[in-house]
């Protein structure tokens, strides 16, 4: 039930771009297909899991096992940074197809706030995760951002095919349809 | 000349506005004009520095590492007013609460460090990151105002409508934030246009 909660949670009520505003970046920048927001979704998804078990474990076993919490944000940012690196060259050698599919959106995830931020929400004392709660919440989260994206890159593919007034053209109507869907979401409030 | 460095920030080549960089902290901090207000000058203060000090050090990092010498050199400011605003402003540091951490992913302060501070002399840079950091400001504490007045009826936490009735609440909400941010870039693009 506690990990229900948490999906239903992180994927619906907190999505984390139209409710936290964590990854708007990525979500006005590659939703102009949906297929190239599939293959976003699916990068985010492996390097936010991936990095949310390593900043984890640093956390719990060295920064609060030494006392320098205070170095948490260079830790996090140089292991996603270097963690982004090295999944980028083992997907090269051990499956050339997914490397493919998710190559040119990689070296894009290090500045995606939204694996930051979940990675520092993740190890949050108010949140009090355990490691595999955290990696659900990291999961569902993705998922959430998936949705998101998807959902939005639908809505542009069709927008660009309506008569829209010059001046509305591009990111105006792209952030006005962003809200509408932000407003949408606010449905969920409450029910997890 | 050196006055352009400054002022093509703020308006021409306006973070928020025209290069549609900084998005998450415009969109998340901005419910009201002090917050949108505090967000900016935090992120202004970390452009500044990191844009001296990657112009004071550019001839000592190899060209393969600079990215990553950047990224410590910036998230060494970020922490510097993470643990200041903690200590100075608890109230502002709850409200902005994981964005300020996120400072360090915001492509602003890595772009300007790129582009600006590691080809220029410090003088310069410190200018360059002052008018970027400005007008980011700028940006936000307009959003924030607009999105105060419509959605709170009050400006800088001054209330001009009855002190019992709330404004259009959907604006401090979330989707008032693509909206009204929305509209304001539309208004910028006919301006330049």
């Amino acid at each position: 039930m506690e990990y229900f909660l948490i999906i239903i949670s992180a994927i619906f009520v907190n999505n984390i771009v139209l409710a936290k505003f964590l990854g708007v970046c990525p979500f006005l920048g590659v939703s102009k297909r949906v297929e190239t927001s599939l293959g976003m979704a699916a990068a985010v998804t492996f390097v936010m899991v991936i990095a949310t078990i390593v900043t984890y474990l640093l956390q719990k076993y060295i920064l609060d096992a030494l006392g320098i919490g205070f170095m948490q944000t260079i830790t996090f940012i140089l292991v996603i940074a270097s963690l982004v690196q090295m999944v980028e060259i083992i997907l090269k050698k051990v499956s050339p197809a997914l490397y493919q599919a998710l190559g040119i959106f990689l070296p894009l995830i290090t500045t995606n706030c939204a694996v930051l931020g979940v990675a520092i929400l993740a190890v949050s004392p108010s949140l009090n995760y355990n490691l595999l709660e955290g990696v659900v919440f990291a999961f569902a989260t993705s998922l959430g951002f998936g949705l998101a994206l998807t959902l939005f890159a639908g809505i542009r593919e069709q927008l660009d095919l309506t008569n829209i007034p010059q001046g509305m053209k591009g990111t105006p109507i792209a952030l006005l349809v962003a809200g509408l869907l932000a407003m949408a979401f606010m449905g969920f409030t409450g029910i997890a | 000349m050196k006055i352009n460095i400054l002022t093509k920030g703020l308006l021409k080549e306006n973070a928020v506005f025209v290069l549609l960089l900084g998005m998450c902290p415009t969109l998340g901090t901005t419910t009201s004009a002090i917050n949108g207000m505090g967000m900016g000058l935090a992120t202004t203060f970390v452009l500044v520095m990191s844009n001296l000090v990657v112009s004071l050090v550019k001839d000592f990092i190899p060209d393969k590492v600079r990215i990553p010498a950047f990224i410590v050199i910036i998230a060494s400011f970020v922490t510097v007013v993470e643990l200041s605003m903690q200590a100075f402003l608890p109230d502002l540091f709850a409200v902005l609460g994981l964005f300020i951490p996120l400072i360090v992913v915001n492509c602003i302060i890595l772009g300007r460090a790129e582009a600006f501070a590691s080809k220029n002399n410090p003088f310069d840079s410190i200018l360059d990151g002052l008018g970027m950091g400005l007008g980011f400001t700028l940006a936000l504490t307009i959003l924030g105002a607009l999105r105060e007045i419509l959605g709170n009826g009050s400006i800088f936490d001054f209330k001009f409508i009855g002190a019992e009735s709330n404004g259009m609440i959907i604006f401090v909400l979330a989707p008032g934030a693509f909206l009204v941010l929305g509209y304001l870039i539309a208004i910028v693009n006919k301006i330049n246009k």
